[in-house]
């Protein structure tokens, strides 16, 4: 034995005994580390989506009666035989199909544009492409009403209480998250394999089709399942397009819940919802899994190629995406940004930004709007840090391919099961924490009227989208990395610091970034649960409109620009955090 | 994973967040509810348009050793269906902003704790009839009306119309927008004011008139005032729209002599806003107490400056320009609180089999 190898192993005889007991640790750490994983993000969603959003369905389901609470499922016979119900099934599926069609076959040549080549001002546009995004709906169906109403710059089109114009402004909310998916995904691509397919004479288009397209399935999916809840849940920007002719079962849900309380109908409705968001995913699920695989990922600086406008494949899909974000995307917004600069008394200047340090014309509100922007930027602090927690620990399940079936479809559902908070009606999960969350499970505390509940229901709206940012490059990570880290010795406490950490990380800024922008703009859930004092800017922007007076409007949408530039920015510094790394879908 | 696990864990997952939630109150503010919390906090449920001044709040707070906390969790219409889903665990222990359209609902549904000021001026007391009455405390009143843009008819040689009767005539076609009872609280409560004023048999008729005469209907209030309305200067087109008797103070000129839209007084419903004691407050004594503060001098005079409402005490003094630009109807049309909880899904079914389908 030599002096080297003594001095490593000073005891040869324990050194079996010792390796097999840290195995054991190992392996039990491991089990334990898994099962947190697991147990921690399921607690949070048994918590505060699923207890709620169930409690809620099964009152309608009860009916008081001298005997105690009877279930009744009459209500399913009596709304499933209304014709009015399956109208509003129809336009549901209608409308959120066309949206989300319309949003990938726009999206695609986006994504190519703004990931796959250079130009100046890059950066920028991918910024604003993100605004929308987090507008309020209620600000977004008045520029868009302003537009296609008679005398407005679209009036001519016939668009007002139209289906075009609801498909429309959801391809303006939505645009983004195929832009940006399927474009973090395509700026990692290895450029060779399209390059081989070409030196081997296939036509630009055969080698997209057979070789880019492939490869881009599964972002295209998981955006197209985003795209299509977002599209099925809308709610404002659908009332105030189309009105009740047009009514989606989102809408309907609201109308039977708030206005009415027949929550036996709404029940029902929440129920039929839940079909069609579960059908969604399950498809969008099938369409992943085929084709998911990993993927020789490389930096954007290899596969990002400059615009090449005059060599005339660049140009179809850059004129699409020129049509597309200067005509439904910046327009409604340049119409925002110039009223915003129009004051009270008709005149151009700065006059609706500096009130946002006051409270309204006579008083609108309670706080001022930069107090409210101080407000939303600590609740959306709080809630993207719990939502990374969270939808990190769910990403790195989900991204592990286990080799029983069984264990393999239990993680199937534990993504489906965090992708359900975007497909159920934020009134349902709203009026479910009214009626669950009164000291719960013990607690001394009321959380429903203590204010923590805000950044919590905003990071159940945000941790879908976490997951999905981070799942992609997780899962892209090849396998064998992590068998060779094994092979050589490494624990798996190890494995998942050495390999898993350092790629995934790379998608952590961007999953920051957008936590941090769908807090800033959640409006549904954080309405019924708003403490005067500490309201959101989303929250005083609606109130702000909902007083008359040329003042407050003009304050509405100069605090709308206001969050949009906070949005951009936001994103922008996120995208720049994640430098020369693989990105995430988002 | 058993139903034990599950309890354990959501349990788990509660108490490693409650430090956040703890930190999550910002500005100091007390971060827990305040019904439990002994009684010195009273909690106010309201809908999202309370404001009080800071001084009259005060010194409520100073005089009465309690502090008030609010909870705004919805519109006017959200607030009633909140608070009958909550009655076995109240969101606080008094609510502010029932109005008469929905007031009734909840009443019957017992949230409510019988409870009136002593020595309530009867002319008050008159704002809560029948089965409200004993229960909930009027505390301001306000007209839903439509408002005229003055300046269009004027530019048009149009005679601008007075009463509901005169939006069915053909030189006021397309000219109306009103909005959707359905979806927004203005729109009901003028809906209510054709019931009040044709009757719960002629009201569809009239609907099915002022249909054929080319109303607008938008789907809230900010849609139908900022979009269609002409008035209010945002290129609207439609220069006769659904809203408030107060609505044309907001748009008097710099001057401030003249004011380029006013209420059609003919065409009103009268909102009467309440307050009431929650059953099962954790502060009972003290949810008294702060009704009892919505009825003095002091917050009703404050009223009109920070609600744009009419105080329900007639013996309260305006402010000048109110008379001015933002009086009340002399006769606002009236259906019983009663009656319409009794009809008004039914109502609004109908009108949208009449106007929308």
């Amino acid at each position: 034995m030599t002096r080297a190898t003594a001095r490593a192993t000073p005891h040869p005889v324990s050194r079996p005994a010792s390796r097999a007991a840290r195995w054991r640790t190992d392996r039990w750490g491991a089990w334990l580390g898994w099962g947190a994983a697991v147990v921690l993000p399921l607690g949070f969603l048994a918590v505060f989506f699923a207890w709620p959003v169930v409690s809620l369905v099964l009152q309608g389901f009860f009916t008081e009666t001298p005997a105690g609470r009877v279930l009744d499922l009459s209500g399913f016979a009596e709304v499933l035989s209304q014709d009015r119900t399956w109208r509003i099934v129809g336009q549901t599926l209608a409308q959120a199909v066309t949206g989300t069609v319309l949003s990938v076959l726009l999206g695609l040549p986006g994504a190519y544009v703004l990931y796959r080549c250079r130009f100046p001002g890059r950066t920028v546009v991918r910024g604003l492409v993100t605004v929308p995004f987090v507008l309020p709906s209620v600000v977004v169906g008045v520029a868009f009403r302003a537009l296609f109403a008679p005398g407005g710059m679209l009036g001519w089109a016939g668009l007002e209480e139209s289906f075009a114009g609801i498909v429309l402004a959801l391809v303006f909310f939505n645009y983004a998250v195929v832009v940006r998916t399927v474009g973090g995904m395509w700026e990692r691509l290895d450029p060779r394999a399209e390059q081989a397919a070409r030196a081997l004479g296939a036509t630009p288009w055969r080698a997209f089709r057979t070789v880019t397209l492939p490869a881009l399935g599964p972002a295209i999916a998981s955006a197209a399942a985003v795209v299509f809840l977002f599209c099925a849940t809308a709610f404002g920007v659908v009332l105030v397009l189309g009105g009740l002719r047009y009514g989606t079962i989102e809408t309907e849900i609201w109308i039977r819940t708030t206005q009415f309380l027949d929550l036996r109908s709404a029940a029902v409705l929440s129920v039929l919802q839940l079909v069609v968001v579960a059908g969604a995913l399950v498809v969008s699920s099938r369409a992943r899994t085929r084709r998911e695989r990993a993927l020789h990922l490389t930096s954007d600086r290899v596969s990002a190629h400059r615009l090449r406008l005059r060599a005339g494949a660049d140009l179809v899909p850059a004129l699409v995406t020129l049509v597309v974000v200067a005509g439904l995307l910046v327009l409604p917004m340049a119409g925002l940004v110039t009223r915003s600069l129009r004051t009270a008394d008709g005149a151009w200047g700065l006059g609706n930004y500096v009130a946002l340090g006051t409270t309204g014309g006579r008083n609108a509100l309670t706080v001022t709007v930069w107090e409210a922007l101080g407000n939303s930027l600590r609740t959306a602090t709080w809630a993207a840090t719990i939502a990374v927690v969270v939808g990190g620990l769910v990403a790195l399940v989900v991204s592990r391919r286990p080799r029983r079936p069984a264990m393999r479809r239990a993680v199937g559902v534990l993504d489906a099961a965090f992708m359900l908070p975007l497909g159920v009606s934020a009134v349902t999960v709203g009026f479910g924490f009214l009626i669950t969350l009164d000291r719960p499970l013990g607690l001394d505390v009321d959380l429903r009227t203590s204010g923590a509940l805000v950044p919590i229901a905003q990071a159940v709206v945000a941790i879908p989208l976490v997951v999905r940012t981070m799942l992609p490059v997780l899962r892209a990570i090849d396998p064998r990395l992590r068998e060779a880290a094994a092979t050589l010795g490494a624990a798996p406490g190890r494995v998942l610091r050495s390999v898993d950490g350092p790629l995934g990380a790379r998608s952590l800024g961007l999953a920051i970034g957008f936590a941090f922008a769908v807090s800033l703009g959640e409006f549904g859930a954080t309405s019924f649960l708003a403490r005067p004092e500490t309201a959101t800017l989303p929250v005083v922007i609606y109130r702000l409109i909902g007083r008359p007076g040329a003042e407050n409007y003009g304050m509405a949408l100069a605090a709308s620009v206001v969050l949009a530039v906070l949005t951009a920015t936001v994103m922008m510094v996120a995208e720049r955090l994640r430098g020369d790394r693989p990105g995430g879908e988002f | 994973m058993t139903h034990r696990t599950r309890r354990t864990a959501a349990g788990v997952a509660v108490v490693a967040l409650l430090p956040l939630l703890a930190a999550c109150g910002g500005d100091g503010s007390s971060s827990d509810g305040a019904s439990g919390e002994g009684s010195s906090t009273v909690t106010l449920v309201t809908h999202d348009s309370f404001a009080v001044s800071d001084d009259v709040l005060a010194a409520f707070e100073k005089e009465s050793g309690l502090t008030v906390e609010q909870v705004a969790p919805g519109d006017a219409g959200t607030l009633v269906n909140q608070l009958v889903l909550t009655k076995d665990a109240p969101l606080g222990d008094v609510v502010y902003g029932v109005d008469n359209t929905f007031a009734s609902r909840a009443v019957e549904a017992g949230v409510f704790e019988a409870y009136q000021p002593a020595g309530l001026d009867p002319e008050v007391a008159a704002y809560a009839p029948d089965d409200l009455a004993g229960t909930l405390t009027p505390i301001d009143v306000g007209d839903v009306c439509l408002n005229l843009d003055d300046g269009w008819f004027e530019k048009n040689g149009v005679t601008p119309p007075t009463t509901l009767e005169d939006l069915t005539k053909p030189e006021y076609a397309d000219l109306t927008v009103v909005t959707n009872p359905a979806t927004s609280s203005p729109g009901l409560a003028f809906l209510l004011a054709t019931i009040g004023a044709f009757g719960t048999d002629g009201w569809q008729d009239y609907w099915t008139d002022l249909r054929d005469n080319g109303v607008k209907v938008a789907e809230s209030w900010e849609d139908a005032y900022y979009v269609d309305f002409s008035g209010a200067g945002e290129g609207g087109q439609r220069p006769i729209a659904l809203s408030y008797a107060t609505s044309p103070a907001f748009t008097v000129s710099e001057d401030g002599k003249s004011s380029t839209t006013s209420a059609m007084l003919d065409t009103c419903f009268r909102q009467v806003e309440y307050a009431g004691v929650l059953a099962g407050a954790a502060n009972p004594e003290g949810a008294k107490q702060l009704v009892d503060f919505l009825t003095t001098g002091e917050f009703q005079a404050d009223i009109p400056g920070q609600m744009y409402m009419y105080p329900a005490d007639p013996g309260v003094e305006l402010p000048a320009d109110w008379t001015k630009f933002a009086p009340l109807a002399d006769k606002p049309f009236e259906v019983a609180p009663a009656d319409v909880a009794a009809h008004r899904d039914e109502w609004i079914e109908q009108w949208t089999a009449t106007v929308v389908d």
